[in-house]
């Protein structure tokens, strides 16, 4: 690949082509065309998969229209298909999935970042990022046989001290909602933790110096300076795991329950679009139906675009700020 | 003099993020003991060697998934890693115009697809013109998941290079190419290894993308042709199964892949760590 | 160099091997139905060791997916519970120029199948209060409806959690089919399909899907293949028939609803609430869809062979699963049918 100079090569004339041989023989121009090249296959594939999902969800856009997005009917003898109960299961399952992960997390990476020794906060922070590493389908084993049977356990505590909201009423029969955001608790909590412990390393030691000086208990220094400081990278970490959430599919299939409803209570089943899409794409059989779910797909494509188009914009402005 | 209150605000909130670490360590801990209690203890060497049993026949084991799912990996990895490299090459090498800042943001974007679209993609690129489901196509779909996180990867590790190496090379008369090709990549190799190798146990437990295109077999799958069994896939049809027997066949499964994905893992970080330098 | 070279003729080798020794193999694959799931998984395996050179690989993805995968071709052929449509055959013959074949298999029941702590005398079930369950009209156990033909049980006044199939099955067309014929607001409301818009309930995924969850949700009542209740040792409850008898799934009752049975010659028919003495109303034959032109020879012989072999000695190994045997008057049409492969 390195271009082993021939003779023939070498015998070339001089003069213009002479350089453009020389080039080409050394290999650079070579080496930047295969390279973007490669580079390029990203935009290509990239490119034709919102292609096909587009083209293959034209029967649904043409019949529906917008209104795909907004009703919540998802008939398949009818041949009706209404997004929303799905959009819906997806964004409040990832956002209670949040609300839990987001403090235990931002607490663990202020712990491994600030408090603990280097070496017990590397070996730990090495642990749970091989959380992270564990496959979803995994996850969701353990949730059909641990924590969905935990949960039914635990149901009437958690009906002593929160059963007056409507958020946790009504029947509760195990596979929910609730069952569906714990477990993307437990596979978001790795990234939070990783970026933010990185991002809470980044603060520069003299804030910490100057809040402690002026008198600040370690914790006011970390609240008061160092989070701040922080905090927009915190923010995009959030948003990454945000985003791995709504995609998240087999572990979500495997506990929310499968009801294209909209319910009030989280302790009810839900169902979200990576699931609905696992379950009835292979059998679809009418090109409407099918069509459906390509539709779903793009939602969720253009959703996970702009989250992480959000989260990328928030890390890269700390990153280049941190580093200052 | 410190109030009271701000003393006890301190003690309380930090050792609330000490709690925070135990629990999210305590869970890791959990899950891997509880796979070793109940999948790990009842793994037989049959498990390796055997075919599937016929439903309601206890035994057999799940040797044509492990097959399945290391054929699929190396197709993943015959497409992801050189389109992933090379990608990676450009932007760290060649890059810094407003095409690779296109190539940047998109290759985030791609990494953010879910895997269940990114099946989706390749059964209607592959399952339906081909009319037939087959050990291709989800290597494809692997693959394809590979190609953003092997771009970003190499991309990093190559630009941790230090700059004086490369000039290094090239005062000695080295092409740009030649300097990349024999300075800057063997000095990332190590990083660029650990990549693949993070990549690859990343894949390895994909399960959504294969649904719809390597599809599962009970038998074994020969060529590439042929819709095979994958580890992932075995563990979600035995888990949603109403027979004992396979559940406790999905909780083996799922110990070997976890076991197989943490041991390529903890290698990977081991290799970085004597490599030498960390990218970040 | 020289390592990379010899890595990928390694990889060739390994493949170009495998070819060779599958060379005579003929590898077929279908997918379809859960319902005789055990059924099929038994007959491929020990038709394949009677002949090592076939081998049938089954995927139980459901009905409806048997029928979309066959439709698109991605498998040779599929099975389903719930005859296709005439929508479905019309759209299989634009997609595929030719037409598709109904081959009836075994039969089968649905039964009604519970969960409920405490209770362990069989249920009394009317195709009304079934309905009315699945509607949500009735939502506790000890609703009149179903206590009034429960003399004697002590039903406790727990809600009702209703488990469905979230997926296109033909078990839901048989269950739905049944109750769209015992109650007209289900006909009016829901319909019968492979797939309907569940009033109420949680989904499972596949017969195992929904015995799974209904062993794992108290007060849950759901609906599965027979097979799946035995072998899990389940609750299931007796249905009233159309001569007014409360009857259990059994061979017998099955057999007795295809007895009388009227099959046309598409053999595409429905028998539940079929008229008649000792009757279970919720039976139904399950077929396997085999395209009319199959143009690779071998598979096509292969499957011909499959069908003769599974009309002959596999109907002696149904009892032992639980699924009555076909009568020998269709077995003797079917076996004709089958030169209508091309």
């Amino acid at each position: 690949m390195a271009a082993p100079s021939t003779p023939a090569l070498d015998a070339r004339p001089e003069g213009r082509a002479s350089a453009f041989w020389q080039r080409l023989r050394s290999g650079d121009d070579i080496a930047y065309v295969i390279t973007m090249t490669c580079a390029f296959t990203v935009l290509a594939v990239t490119a034709l998969l919102v292609f096909e999902l587009y083209l293959n969800s034209a029967l649904p856009r043409q019949k529906f229209g917008w209104s795909f997005l907004a009703t919540s009917v998802w008939d398949p003898v009818a041949g009706e298909f209404g997004a929303l109960p799905f959009i819906y299961g997806t964004v409040v399952t990832s956002a209670v999935a949040l609300i839990l992960a987001v403090p235990l997390g931002v607490g663990a990476a202020i712990f491994l970042a600030e408090l603990a020794p280097a070496r017990i906060s590397n070996a730990l922070t090495f642990l749970i990022e091989l959380l992270a590493a564990v496959p979803s389908v995994i996850y969701g084993l353990l949730g059909i046989f641990i924590l969905v049977p935990g949960l039914i356990s635990l149901e009437p505590a958690i009906r002593a001290v929160l059963g007056w909201t409507p958020l946790f009423s009504g029947p509760f029969y195990g596979v929910s909602m609730l069952s569906a955001s714990v477990v993307l608790v437990v596979m978001i909590i790795p990234f939070i933790i990783s970026i933010s412990r990185e991002v809470i390393l980044a603060v520069p030691n003299e804030q910490r110096e100057g809040a402690l000086a002026l008198g600040a208990t370690r914790w006011e220094s970390t609240w008061d300076v160092v989070l701040p400081f922080a905090k927009k990278g915190i923010m995009g970490s959030i948003f990454l795991a945000l985003a791995r959430s709504l995609g998240e599919t087999m572990a979500v299939t495997m506990v929310i329950g499968n009801d294209p409803k909209i319910h009030g209570s989280l302790f009810a089943p839900g169902y979200s679009i990576a699931a609905v899409i696992a379950n009835e794409f292979a059998e679809a059989t009418d090109a409407l139906h099918q069509g459906a779910l390509i539709e779903l797909a793009l939602v969720l494509f253009g959703l996970t675009i702009v989250i992480n188009g959000v989260a990328r914009v928030l890390v890269l402005s700390t990153n280049t700020k941190g580093s200052t | 003099m410190l109030s009271f209150r701000r003393k006890a605000m301190n003690a309380v909130m930090l050792s609330l993020t000490g709690v925070c670490t135990l629990v999210a360590v305590g869970v890791l801990l959990f899950i891997l003991g509880y796979l070793f209690i109940h999948g790990g203890i009842s793994l037989t060497w049959d498990f390796f060697t055997q075919l599937p049993k016929p439903v309601g026949e206890p035994g057999g084991g799940m040797a044509n998934a492990l097959l399945g799912s290391a054929k699929l990996l190396m197709i993943a990895m015959l497409i992801g890693v050189p389109i992933g490299f090379l990608g990676g090459v450009y932007l760290a090498e060649f890059g810094g115009s407003s095409f690779s800042f296109v190539v940047r943001y998109t290759t985030d974007l791609l990494n953010g697809v879910p895997s269940i679209v990114i099946g989706i993609f390749a059964y209607t690129l592959l399952v339906l013109p081909q009319k037939h489901f087959s050990t291709l196509s989800g290597g494809l779909a692997l693959g394809v998941m590979m190609i953003p996180i092997a771009i970003r990867s190499s991309e990093d590790f190559l630009r941790a290079v230090p700059l004086s190496l490369r000039e290094g090379s090239m005062a000695l008369g080295a092409s740009k190419a030649r300097s990349i090709l024999t300075v800057v990549i063997p000095a990332a190799k190590s990083g660029l290894i650990t990549g693949i190798m993070l990549n690859l146990a990343r894949v390895a437990g994909e399960t959504a993308p294969l649904l719809f295109t390597s599809f599962s077999n009970r038998f074994w799958s020969p060529g590439w042709e042929q819709p095979t069994a994958a580890l992932p896939v075995m563990i979600y049809t035995y888990a949603i199964s109403p027979y004992a027997d396979w559940h406790q066949q999905a909780w083996s499964a799922g110990f070997v892949l976890l076991m197989l994905v943490l041991a390529i893992n903890i290698t990977a970080r081991a290799i970085l760590s004597k490599g030498g330098h960390v990218a970040r | 160099m020289t390592r990379r070279f010899a890595i990928v003729s390694a990889v060739l080798a390994v493949s170009l091997a495998g070819n060779i020794a599958w060379a005579q193999q003929v590898l077929i694959n279908a997918a379809g139905a859960t319902f005789p799931y055990p059924m099929y998984s038994k007959w491929f395996d020990e038709y394949h060791k009677k002949h090592p050179t076939a081998q049938i690989n089954y995927q139980s993805i459901g009905s409806g997916g048997g029928i979309a995968q066959v439709t698109n071709g991605t498998v040779d052929f599929g099975a389903t519970d719930g005859p296709m449509n005439d929508k479905q055959m019309k759209d299989f013959e634009e997609k595929r120029g030719s037409a598709i074949l109904h081959f009836p298999t075994v039969l089968g029941a649905v039964v009604p199948t519970y969960n409920i702590p405490g209770i362990t005398s069989q249920l009394n079930f009317t195709g009304e209060a079934l309905a009315e369950i699945f509607l949500g009209k009735i939502t506790k156990w000890d609703d009149p409806a179903i206590a009034k033909t429960n003399a004697g049980v002590k039903l406790p006044s727990n809600n009702i959690v209703v488990v469905h199939r979230s997926d296109g099955s033909g078990t839901t067309y048989v269950w739905t089919d049944y109750l769209s014929k015992a109650s007209k607001e289900w006909e009016t409301k829901v319909g019968r399909a492979n797939s309907v818009n569940w009033p109420v309930g949680l989904g499972g995924k596949g017969n195992e899907g929904v015995s799974g969850s209904i062993q794992q949700t108290a007060n849950s009542i759901g609906y599965v293949e027979l097979i799946y209740a035995v072998q899990n040792k389940m609750s299931y409850g007796k249905v009233k028939n159309a001569e007014g008898e409360f009857v259990q799934a059994s061979l017998a009752s099955v057999t007795a609803a295809a007895a009388k049975a009227v099959v046309p010659d598409d053999f595409r028919v429905s028998i539940t609430d079929a008229p008649g003495k000792g009757v279970y109303p919720i039976s139904s034959f399950t077929w396997l869809l085999i395209p009319a032109k199959i143009t690779d020879a071998a598979k096509k012989q292969t499957i011909k062979d499959f069908l003769k072999w599974m009309l002959g000695d596999g109907q002696k190994m149904t009892e032992t699963l639980s699924y009555s045997a076909l009568p020998k008057a269709l077995i003797a049409r079917e076996l004709k049918a089958i030169e209508k492969i091309q």
